[in-house]
């Protein structure tokens, strides 16, 4: 299917991209990559008047190390975070992340703003911006906004971001001492939406958790920081305490109904993924076949 | 409100000057407006891969690009690289391995190969078959396709020994 008709703008510089939004509201769409929302333009799912096309828009590409974070342009590429040094060094969990963000052909145009804002609940990277408790940074009217990637996402393809608002970087806290990751998804077929996701971050010290975050996704409206992580954290996980921590998130976890998968699936998969997890992340194997009480 | 754009680009290395509306997309705009329908379209919502051509020297789904995205952009399409002869062994390898078949999807197999190609002079099945795995085919040709690509990638690795 087409596009319905719309006016298209391209903008010139952030300020007029704003300008831009503040004269048309919730009636403007703003497209960087395009790889989501000329889907749902093409499948008519948005009509919006107007496009304001970001694309050009240079200063807001690439990264940058300031003290101890690693700030991404909105409009970094899907490609430029596979093959970014910083990303590897800093923020392996996002590069694990966008090897499994759809095809070569998507990610070359696929921008991490646009991922974020779009707020696929089903999609890798919010999960992995929760996870990392970055933070997601925002230019108004009023000047510039920071929020917590937790407090960001408020539901499906809903955000914290008013139609006015262009999201400008994300901020992520470089990996520090001890710190590791995991990331890996149930998906029909590779570069699919996940049926069940799990991006995490842990500081491990002494083979205990001395932090753990675990970002599930495609399991509710939004990407989910499980608190069932929390018991896991200062403690000696044995095979008894990890199945308690599944139990826990299997109640925590409000998935939904779809074609891919029921609820008691997804939850099920949850629950292998937290266990596959935190047997990698403290090379404990044998934690992974699970236990029986 | 909508209203056409103007916009000049490189298609194939000529310079095309054109005047579009902003909802055309590229695809649209080489098959409609240039004639050049080699690029197919399938689904028109980036998940089969038969619309992939390369801009500015990347691969991308040119069902989910505007016409006026390609503003000063080079594309280039199936003709291009069938033309310059750069696919040439590529096409050759299909047609010997029966990795045609109906043919639809395989500009956008044609291209994304070459992709991998141009950046991975050996690379494995596992990897041919990731790197093509946006790409849909209806005859289910995988196989012959898998078989095509590797085969080039011998050739061509054997050329240069």
């Amino acid at each position: 299917m087409k596009a319905a008709a719309f006016a298209y703008a391209r903008a010139t510089s952030v300020v007029n991209a704003l300008e831009l939004l503040a004269a048309h509201g919730d009636k403007a769409k703003v497209l960087s990559g395009g790889q989501s929302l000329m889907p749902a333009m093409n499948l008519r799912l948005l009509s919006p008047d107007i496009v304001v096309d970001i694309g050009g828009l240079a200063e807001l590409r690439g990264f940058a190390v300031k003290g101890d974070v690693l700030v991404i342009g909105a409009l970094t590429r899907h490609v430029d975070l596979l093959g970014s040094p910083e990303v590897a060094l800093h923020a392996p969990l996002l590069r694990d992340a966008v090897a499994h963000v759809a095809h070569p052909a998507i990610r070359n145009r696929g921008t991490i703003g646009g991922s974020l804002a779009h707020a696929d609940p089903a999609s890798e990277l919010p999960a992995c911006v929760v996870a990392l408790d970055a933070t997601i940074i925002v230019r108004g009217p009023a000047g510039e906004r920071r929020i917590a990637a937790t407090r960001f996402f408020k539901g499906i393809y809903e955000t914290a971001l008013s139609p006015d608002e262009l999201l400008v970087a994300v901020e992520v806290p470089v990996a520090g001492q001890g710190s590791t990751f995991f990331f890996q998804e149930y998906a029909r077929r590779h570069g699919d939406y996940a049926i069940v996701g799990l991006a995490a971050r842990a500081v491990v010290a002494g083979g205990r958790f001395t932090d753990f975050r675990l970002g599930f996704f495609a399991v509710g409206d939004r990407p989910l920081l499980a608190t069932a992580a929390d018991k896991l954290i200062n403690a000696s996980v044995t095979a008894v305490l990890l199945a308690e921590a599944a139990t826990a998130l299997a109640d925590e976890l409000d998935p939904q109904e779809d074609q891919q998968a029921s609820p008691a699936m997804r939850r099920h998969l949850a629950a292998v993924l937290l266990r596959r997890c935190v047997a990698a992340l403290l090379a404990r194997p044998e934690l992974e076949a699970g236990a029986t009480r | 409100m909508s209203v056409p754009v103007s916009i000049s680009l490189l298609v194939n290395g000529e310079p095309i000057d054109a005047f579009v509306l902003p909802r055309l997309n590229l695809a649209d705009f080489l098959r409609e407006n240039l004639k050049l329908t080699g690029t197919h379209v399938g689904c028109e919502h980036g998940v089969c891969g038969a619309c992939t051509v390369r801009v500015d020297g990347e691969i991308v789904r040119s069902c989910l690009m505007l016409a006026v995205q390609a503003q000063g952009a080079s594309v280039e399409t199936i003709e291009g690289l069938s033309d310059s002869g750069e696919v040439a062994d590529l096409q050759a390898a299909f047609r010997e391995r029966n990795a045609l078949q109906c043919g639809y999807c395989t500009p956008g197999m044609l291209i994304t190969a070459q992709d991998l190609l141009k950046q991975v002079s050996m690379p494995d099945r596992q990897a041919i078959r990731e790197h093509l795995s946006g790409n849909y085919c209806r005859c289910t040709g995988y196989q012959a396709i898998l078989d095509a690509v590797e085969a080039t990638a011998k050739t061509r690795a054997e050329r240069r020994a």
